[in-house]
């Protein structure tokens, strides 16, 4: 069985992943973008790769599917650099886990 | 620590005993389920973090190609080159078990169809190279799904179960000891008492009978 992946972001960042076959779909606004991955959670998209950007402005949304493995909901830097937020989150989820920074504690 | 509130009876004493019992291994088992999983989550997110630095280098590379690559080019014509993908990537996504913790476990299947999907002479040079570095990341990118999302659930679950643990250990386990002692107390108490009465009534009899006779 085959499951699918699908990229969500403004179209400049994303529109890349056509190319190598994942399904993409463009979102300007976060509102567009939440109402986007509903429907593609609906649809059965085990894997989504959202920009940065808008993951962080649905921090909060996104919490609800944190605690089922699938969809897995997966922050990827936008088109430049990486914002720091994917980190940010990792590093949330070490505290919450551990209660202390294993990773990053050396000044990174 | 508050006891509970139950009769000091025997029965009550056997049956918080038996409680008593259960809650410790529970405590047990449950703190070496967290041990073991924080243990597990110390190498993913270890792996989670290497992953993530490398996909964010290669992808923000391969993207800002990409984007530059399409200033240079018409965006009707590159939706056009778009139209048939050059790779198409199938995911299977099974579930596995980590210290009873569902967790995903995609298996990626790349399939490449040889040469690109559009004409050379349409595309720029930099579209090439930035699809052809999509492409190598992208089975980097599931994989990296796959662990942050298991880091997700084992910082959960870990969560969870240490909250049980400390449940357990500050608050069920001291009030069972607490009200266990109080019964023991209690019917050793009722104890004395009635060996008390018992010498007292016998006392009361024999100077009964001195007076009698």
């Amino acid at each position: 069985m085959s499951d699918k992946m699908a990229v969500i972001g403004d179209k400049d960042s994303v529109f890349a992943f056509k190319a190598v076959g994942v399904d993409v779909f463009g979102a300007a606004s976060e509102g567009e973008a939440k109402e986007r991955l509903k429907e593609l959670v609906k649809e059965n998209y085990k894997v989504i790769f959202l920009t940065e950007d808008l993951a962080e402005k649905l921090q909060a949304f996104l919490e609800r599917y944190k605690t089922t493995p699938y969809p897995a909901v997966i922050p990827i830097p936008r088109s430049g650099q990486a914002q720091g937020f994917a980190m940010e989150s990792l590093k949330r989820d070490m505290e919450k886990a551990i209660g202390a920074d294993i990773l990053f504690r050396d000044g990174k | 620590m508050t006891r509970l509130n139950v009769n000091p009876t025997r029965q009550e004493l056997r049956r918080l005993r038996e409680r008593l019992k259960t809650s410790v291994r529970g405590h047990k088992l449950l703190k070496d389920k967290t041990d073991e999983m924080i243990r597990q989550f110390c190498i993913l997110i270890r792996e989670n973090k290497q992953l993530r630095e490398e996909v964010e280098a290669d992808l923000g590379r391969a993207l800002e190609n990409f984007s530059s690559a399409k200033a240079v080019m018409d965006e009707r014509a590159l939706e056009e080159a778009f139209l048939l993908p050059a790779s198409s990537v199938t995911l299977t996504c099974g579930e596995k078990s980590v210290m009873s913790v569902a967790v995903p476990d995609i298996e990626v299947h790349e399939e490449t169809k040889g040469n690109a999907p559009y004409a050379y002479a349409t595309v720029s040079s930099e579209v090439d190279y930035s699809v052809s570095a999509l492409a190598a990341v992208l089975p980097k990118l599931v994989r990296l799904a796959s662990v942050e999302k298991t880091c997700n659930l084992l910082a959960n679950e870990i969560e969870r179960t240490k909250r049980r643990v400390n449940a357990l250990e500050y608050v069920l386990i001291p009030q069972y000891e607490e009200t266990i002692r109080y019964i023991v107390m209690k019917l050793d108490e009722n104890e004395r008492g009635a060996t008390t009465r018992l010498m007292k009534v016998k006392d009361m009899l024999a100077a009964d009978r001195g007076a009698q006779v």
